[in-house]
């Protein structure tokens, strides 16, 4: 049990909203086709702006929420699986933006997991640092990774970004469990920006960046057994039953799979809260966005037991559960 | 496990899945065109038989109808008991 509190929440959506009667004028599809699919309506766009200015937003409402001064932040990191380059990390230019001087700042990068992977890390870093400060942001500009003329991934994806601010200083919140799990096997189930070695030199061809590739049917049998079996192994950690848990904060890939985990752990769908028809998925970016309305909304409250759950590329899974 | 035990079964799931009378689960029935299911449903069909009895299933056009996956089913676990 590892002394943690989400001390803010804030998020950070583009502007432009794609509809699915707007995509079903691009290609082949319909809205009925893709809401009873996937329970997406609509989607945010980011037109010029990249992964790091949608993850500086957001840093900066955090900041302004929190009072807290920029140089009292120890670390920060960025989930994404959509990062502005290679190298610098996202998290560095975000530090840079705000003036975050004495912040660690790295990426993490676990796909639609990466913001329970990066709650992980994080809590590692607060083990017996009482006082230290983090900053957490899932962010996506996914929209530069999807090929938009095809059907089957095009529909699904969105961009956006959100954040918590955490501190090991508080007697009341804690992350009670920490459960990862990595299925390298599987990991060409679902894949993006893949690149080409050279094979020739010098070369003859530019480089090209892969989009969206994706077995729907392995991502939902993998999604719709493994978080089921974090849920459970991290409870059992926590010493709390599954009936216990107040909120289920599950990555919004697809209502269904939501729903058919909800089944499996027979627990009633009103725990399971869902924002996917506004947003599609928004990757590492979708469970803060879905945790800062929640919070904003007041149907997060203090002391309550949440579960978050995270699931995708890799393929990788976590769940951690937390006194919020 | 006969043909008829794994009948039951999988009329047992389709009916709760997809939530359509039992009567309209027949061997003949289109799983896609006369039981209205979507992909995701045929997924969440062969997810559960999976678990039920612990097989491997995939998805793949080939299987249509309720026969389809009774023979199906039946193919995989004689498979595993070789």
């Amino acid at each position: 049990m590892e002394k943690l509190k989400i001390v803010e929440t804030a998020s950070y959506i583009p502007p432009k909203t794609v509809t699915n009667d707007d995509l079903s004028q691009l290609m082949e599809t319909s809205d009925e086709w893709i809401t009873a699919r996937t329970g997406i309506k609509e989607r945010h766009i980011s037109l010029g702006e990249n992964t790091s200015d949608l993850c500086t937003k957001v840093a900066s409402q955090l900041l302004q929420q929190s009072s807290w001064p920029v140089e009292t932040l120890d670390l920060i990191i960025v989930a994404t699986m959509s990062p502005d380059s290679f190298t610098p990390a996202t998290a560095a230019i975000v530090q840079g933006n705000i003036g975050a001087v004495n912040a660690v700042s790295f990426d993490v990068s676990a796909a639609c997991s990466g913001f329970v992977y990066g709650l992980d890390v994080v809590s590692k870093f607060m083990t017996g640092r009482q006082g230290m400060r983090a900053m957490l942001i899932g962010g996506e500009v996914l929209s530069k990774v999807v090929d938009w003329t095809e059907r089957g991934t095009a529909v699904l994806f969105g961009d956006g970004a959100a954040g918590v601010l955490l501190e090991n200083n508080s007697a009341d919140s804690y992350l009670l469990a920490s459960v990862l799990k990595t299925y390298g096997d599987q990991h060409e189930k679902l894949t993006a920006g893949q690149t080409q070695p050279l094979t020739e030199f010098p070369p003859q061809t530019s480089t090209v960046i892969h989009p969206f590739t994706m077995n729907g049917q392995a991502v939902y049998k993998f999604a719709t057994h493994a978080v089921p079996e974090t849920i459970i192994a991290a409870c059992q950690q926590a010493g709390v039953t599954v009936d216990q848990i107040d909120h289920f904060v599950l990555h919004q890939a697809n209502a269904r799979i939501v729903k058919a985990i909800a089944k499996r752990m027979k627990q009633p769908l009103e725990k399971f809260p869902l924002n996917i028809a506004k947003y599609g998925n928004t990757s590492g970016a979708s469970e803060p966005i879905l945790l800062d309305e929640l919070v904003k909304n007041g149907q997060i409250k203090r002391g309550q037991l949440l579960v978050l759950s995270g699931f995708g590329g890799g393929l990788t899974v976590g769940t951690q559960i937390i006194k919020y | 496990m006969t043909e008829q035990e794994i009948l039951q079964k999988v009329q047992d799931i389709v009916v709760d899945e997809l939530d359509v009378e039992a009567s309209d689960v027949t061997l003949t029935a289109d799983i896609k065109d006369d039981l209205d299911a979507d992909s995701l449903d045929v997924f969440e069909i062969m997810n559960e038989l999976e678990d039920e009895l612990d097989l491997k299933l995939e998805a793949s056009e080939d299987v249509r109808t309720i026969q389809d996956v009774v023979n199906y089913v039946k193919k995989e676990l004689d498979a595993q008991a070789k």
